[in-house]
């Protein structure tokens, strides 16, 4: 392969409720010459209609698109299927390919297919995770986010939300819908899929789901955590809710890291996402955490802090557990290793 | 291999993924490496002990986890520990139980 080509192969999750233009987006961006050296796992050759006059097929679940673009469904096991396609990359069948995307048709939550490039021993030496794109019907989307708790937690674990459908609705549906959506993830950038600016290759390349790169700075980072977030009262024990904590002391490492390896053990299904920006005690630069359910991405340390503010913030996206005993118990944890006698919480939501 | 103890074949814990000294086996001082071991091991006996665990080092690559009736695991990263600590204590080990959070907050020393 050549130099220029990573040595991880990112990939891009694809998810979306039923109807919500996912297979649309696909098929869109099988159809950008942006894409010509991306490989794409699909579940059904048929849902996006590929023309036949305009591939090469390589074999039963593999074709090659005109514009260079590698497409494969799925047949039994993820991670055979990805093996396969490395395979073949290898051995030259198929072009080398610079990034993946997965269409994760049904799944609620990208936590099996993090797990499987995180843990697979052949896999984990040439794929990792990037971000986690969610089509949103700008249409139907308020009620299905009102209706299905699926929908909620595709908007939650959601690095980038694709408003799709955008041109059959007004603006101030749209705005209520965003409005919506901020309540559970306050942090992920809105593209507009019939915008004059889509631009495929910034939507792939977005904010990571390994958590490397800089925070969004309306993510974690956010100036106003509780406007961007919060609720009119309280946001505890909702169903799926976020919330930002704020911590004025400085963090202890050793602490920090066994008080939320307890916490996703024991409730790592109930935490959609974690993410946050950490003043560790004996470190001058802040460390990036980003977790989904029980799986932590190795932390990352950045260059620098992104404003003259030195305070530790993490957002929580949880499902039923109340935030209030959330900071409770980090503050408890956190003096276990500090030699100061309380840590401050600045109250978000 | 795995930062925290050096055994080879292991899975590096996000933990121990951060360069603070002691923490990157391979790229710090031995006596940095024991000092962040020894308050793991402090930190989390004193949580374990409401539990009726206790948490020791072993020969400075693993840890030692024991039940105050004996029954005692190896454990090699924080990613194992929890697991095993409700396993052989039988217990749940809820960071978010109102009588552990109660207990911590009134005194940082059991």
């Amino acid at each position: 392969m050549p130099d220029a080509f990573p040595d991880f192969t990112p990939v891009n999750l694809l998810t979306g409720f039923l109807g919500s233009g996912k297979t649309t987006l696909l098929r869109r961006l099988l159809q950008d010459p942006a894409l010509s050296d991306t490989a794409v796992l699909i579940n059904e050759f048929g849902e996006v209609g590929l023309d036949h006059h305009l591939l090469e097929r390589i074999d039963d679940t593999m074709v090659l698109l005109q514009s260079g673009c590698v497409c494969c469904t799925i047949r039994g096991e993820l991670a055979q299927a990805m093996r396969d396609l490395q395979s073949k990359r290898e051995r030259g069948i198929v072009p080398p390919f610079r990034r993946l995307i997965m269409e994760s048709t049904g799944l609620a939550d990208p936590f099996p297919v993090l797990s499987t490039l995180k843990s697979d021993p052949v896999l984990r030496h040439h794929f990792k995770a990037a971000n986690v794109i969610t089509t949103l019907d700008a249409v139907n989307g308020l009620v299905q986010l009102e209706s299905h708790g699926e929908s909620v937690r595709q908007a939650a674990i959601a690095d980038a939300i694709v408003l799709t459908k955008t041109d059959l609705t007004d603006e101030p549906a749209i705005a209520r819908l965003m409005q919506r959506v901020r309540r559970i993830n306050p942090d992920a950038p809105f593209v507009d899929a019939q915008g004059d600016h889509f631009d495929v290759d910034r939507l792939l390349s977005g904010a990571s789901g390994s958590g490397e790169g800089a925070p969004s700075k309306g993510g974690f980072y956010c100036e106003e955590p509780v406007s961007a977030i919060g609720e009119a009262g309280s946001a505890h024990q909702k169903p799926v809710h976020s919330f930002v904590m704020i911590i004025d002391a400085r963090i202890d490492w050793t602490a920090f890291g066994l008080w939320l390896t307890m916490l996703l053990n024991r409730h790592g299904d109930k935490v959609l996402r974690v993410k946050g920006i950490l003043n560790i005690e004996g470190e001058d630069n802040p460390v990036a955490i980003h977790g989904v359910q029980h799986l932590v991405h190795t932390p990352v340390h950045m260059t620098g802090w992104p404003s003259d503010d030195r305070r530790s913030r993490i957002v929580f996206i949880v499902d039923g557990l109340d935030a209030d005993l959330i900071r409770r118990s980090f503050s408890a944890f956190n003096r276990l290793g500090l030699p100061q006698p309380a840590v401050k919480i600045t109250e978000t939501a | 291999m795995c930062s925290l103890c050096g055994i080879l074949g292991s899975n590096e814990h996000w933990a121990d993924a951060v360069a603070r000294p002691g923490v990157f086996t391979r790229n710090a001082e031995r006596v940095d490496r024991r000092r962040e071991r020894a308050k793991r091991v402090r930190i989390a006996g004193r949580i374990l002990t409401e539990f009726g665990m206790s948490l020791s080092d072993w020969q400075g690559s693993s840890f030692l986890l024991s039940t105050s009736t004996g029954k005692t695991e190896m454990v090699e990263d924080l990613g194992h520990l929890w697991p095993l600590a409700e396993k052989i204590s039988g217990r749940v080990c809820d960071p978010l139980s109102h009588s552990l959070i109660e207990k911590l907050e009134g005194g940082g020393d059991a």
